[in-house]
């Protein structure tokens, strides 16, 4: 039973900056590429050399990935290149067999569990639209605010003015304040993307994972959608995977290309389209 | 949900219901004539007392069940454990009465040699002692179990399994006579309870009331918790588990609570049991008697409180009249009650009501002019 791994912290009591040093010092001592790029700029989301494999069958493979503060990338790569499962390792879900994964510099997302990692600031959209049907769409925005997620304050909670006023302002941002006392499973498809992306900014995360956002959605949502994660990723780090390359294209971003688990390219669109690895594997398909 | 208070209209009518019953029942059984249409017979109280007990045990199954998403097949242990805690205040409270005339040990010690009494049966001559273990044992066993559970992320059938295997290791534990609970007689001829004789019918009728009030504060506590975001969070966790866990809800820590509390209130629900009917065996910790709490919750409706409270009283009702009756069938009866009520009302007795009520009003669309108030 790996009860240590569910704790909010690791046993070790270790400043922040002995645990980045350490980190560092194992890059230097794997002698990978990456090894100074952290000490240099504090990334927000540093992965590296990260492997998982399910029954033998590498989902991951030696993946390395650094995101910046305030940085939006987009992700692309064929169905079952592992974009979804590198979420799943970032956020806590997935523990990987090999590798390392640090938020902010300090924290090892390897060794937290998902409610941990999440508090930290690092906020997921799934790849199928997960709401609480049964809960109103105010409610589902509530339950992601921003706020002490101990039972057993939130007993002896009550609807604050403030509450009220956030609720406000973000149903405003993903427009759905006409739907606010509709009950969320009532929504249509493109709705509950927006709903999810409502609750995801409530909970006012560092770092936002956005599985496939434009899936389901019509042009004019998806063009919509794409001006709303721009607008974000001005103060926040966003990752967005993404197959509509129109979208990624309205993105405007760096691109990392990912095929059978590691990054096959990185660079603006039009560079990473151009190479011919990644047209063989995926855009010429 | 329309309303977001703690008593809604549902609520408001059961806790009336249950202000009527508590004050009327003891009114027929004491004012009316013996022969009188609407009299209450004597017999007639702990029966109904009983129901009322096992009400308050659906509310608790109801809880973790309805709002959590967790199917306890277990909850007759902590039941029972409630009943055994009351049943061991009133075995020590016989005294030097029992047949073998020993001042502390009960009658089953002295006939299978015990030469003192068990350390744990130490305090419970004392009520205040007695009733804080009411709560305290299925509390505790409720806390261990499902603080390893629910960590472990068991959850589905598979948790299911296990508050079954919970509940029959017990009653394999109970049944043995070396453990010091009465093995197979369990604890019964008991005489008194706070020194009134417990067959005399006011007890009975105190403790149709008692009954009556732990009902509906049990209902309240529920209801006050579901209300609140912790409830709102039990009810994210019962649809989507995961999806909990990634805003940042410690999942295992909102189950374990509301699973402790439930395992609480069935305690209590024992230990009201315990006194009306007069007797606490193993049997009370088989299987099937937690399985058949859960079609009492099936067939009032799961995620109501009140239907759970309801389809207790409707099921054992039948139950009572079906074994007069026609006694080898009932377990046919009930099993065939359990399928139509999946198949034809999904959500109980009561969502069967409501539906009723929300088309009569649609009905007569002016007597209700007022949209919903955007509070
Ligand atoms: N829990 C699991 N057990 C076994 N194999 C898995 C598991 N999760 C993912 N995989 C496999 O790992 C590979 C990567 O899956 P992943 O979902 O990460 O791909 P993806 O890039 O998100 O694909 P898509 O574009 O289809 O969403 C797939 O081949 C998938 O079948
Ligand atoms: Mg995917």
């Amino acid at each position: 039973m790996s009860f240590e791994a569910q704790s909010s912290e690791p046993y070790v009591v270790k400043s922040h900056g002995a645990l980045a040093l350490e980190a560092e010092m194992r890059e230097i001592a794997q002698d990978r590429p990456g090894a100074n790029r952290m000490s240099m700029t504090p990334a927000l989301l540093y992965l590296d050399n990260i492997t998982v494999s399910f029954d033998g069958f590498r989902a991951l493979n030696a993946l390395s990935l650094v995101i910046e503060e305030a940085e939006m990338r987009a992700i692309i790569g064929p169905n079952g290149a592992g974009k979804t499962t590198m979420m799943d390792v970032i956020t806590g879900k997935t523990r990987p067999n090999q590798g390392v994964a640090y938020f902010a510099g300090t924290h090892d997302l390897t060794s937290l569990d998902e409610a941990a990692i999440a508090q930290l600031g690092i906020g997921r959209k799934f790849q199928t639209p997960t709401v609480f049907d049964m809960h109103s769409v105010e409610d589902n925005i509530l339950l992601a605010l921003k706020e002490d997620r101990r039972p057993f304050s939130n007993i002896y909670w009550r609807r604050t003015p403030h509450e009220r006023e956030r609720i406000d302002e973000l149903l405003e941002r993903v427009r759905l304040k006409d739907a606010r006392f509709r009950r969320a499973g009532d929504l249509s498809h493109g709705q509950k993307q927006w709903l999810e992306i409502g609750m995801l900014l409530a909970q006012e995360p560092r770092l936002l994972l956005v599985d496939e956002p434009a899936a389901g959605m019509t042009d004019q949502e998806t063009a919509d959608t794409a001006v709303l994660l721009r607008e974000i990723a001005k103060t926040r780090s966003v990752v967005v995977v993404e197959h509509d390359m129109q979208f990624v294209r309205d993105l405007d971003v760096k691109v990392t290309v990912l095929h059978e688990g590691s990054v096959l390219a990185e660079g603006p669109l039009d560079q990473v389209s151009a190479d011919e690895r990644v047209i063989e594997v995926y855009l010429g398909r | 949900m329309k309303q977001s208070g703690i008593i809604d209209r549902t609520g408001g009518i059961f806790l009336l219901v249950m202000l009527a019953v508590a004050v009327l029942v003891p009114a027929s059984n004491l004012l009316l004539p013996a022969g009188h249409p609407l009299h209450v017979p004597d017999y007639m109280i702990p029966l109904l007392g009983k129901y009322l007990t096992y009400a308050l045990l659906a509310v608790a199954v109801d809880l973790v069940w309805g709002y959590c998403g967790v199917l306890s097949l277990g909850h007759g242990a902590f039941f029972a454990l409630g009943g055994y805690a009351m049943g061991m205040y009133l075995m020590r409270q016989i005294g030097p009465r029992g047949v073998y005339g020993n001042p502390v040990l009960p009658d089953f010690m002295v006939f299978l040699n015990y030469k003192e009494l068990p350390w744990f049966w130490h305090g419970f001559d004392m009520f205040p002692f007695a009733m804080l273990m009411v709560v305290v044992v299925p509390g505790a066993l409720a806390f261990v179990f499902g603080w390893f559970a629910f960590r472990s992320r068991v959850t589905g059938v598979y948790l299911s399994i296990i508050t079954q295997a919970m509940t029959f290791a017990l009653m394999l534990a109970f049944f043995r006579n070396d453990m010091g609970f009465g093995g197979n007689n369990g604890l019964t001829d008991f005489k008194d309870i706070l020194g009134f004789p417990i067959s005399a019918p006011s007890t009975r009728l105190t403790l149709f009331v008692a009954s009556a009030v732990a009902l509906a504060l049990g209902y309240l506590i529920c209801r006050a918790l579901v209300t609140s975001k912790y409830g709102k969070v039990l009810v994210a966790v019962r649809d989507a588990e995961s999806r909990t866990r990634f805003l940042g809800y410690r999942v295992q820590n909102y189950k374990l609570l509301a699973w402790v509390l439930s395992a609480m209130l069935a305690g209590v629900a024992g230990a009201l049991y315990v006194p009306q009917v007069g007797i606490i065996n193993p049997s009370e910790f088989a299987p099937a008697q937690s399985i058949e709490m859960v079609i009492w919750v099936a067939v009032g409706g799961r995620g109501t409180l009140v239907g759970a409270a309801l389809g207790a009283v409707i099921v054992n009702a039948g139950k009572t009249w079906f074994t007069g009756v026609l006694p080898e069938a009932w377990l046919f009866a009930l099993g065939a009650l359990f399928v139509l009520v999946t198949l034809f009302l999904p959500r109980g007795v009561l969502g069967l009501a409501s539906s009723i009520s929300e088309r009569w009003k649609a009905r007569r669309p002016a007597a209700t002019p007022t949209p919903e108030p955007a509070e």
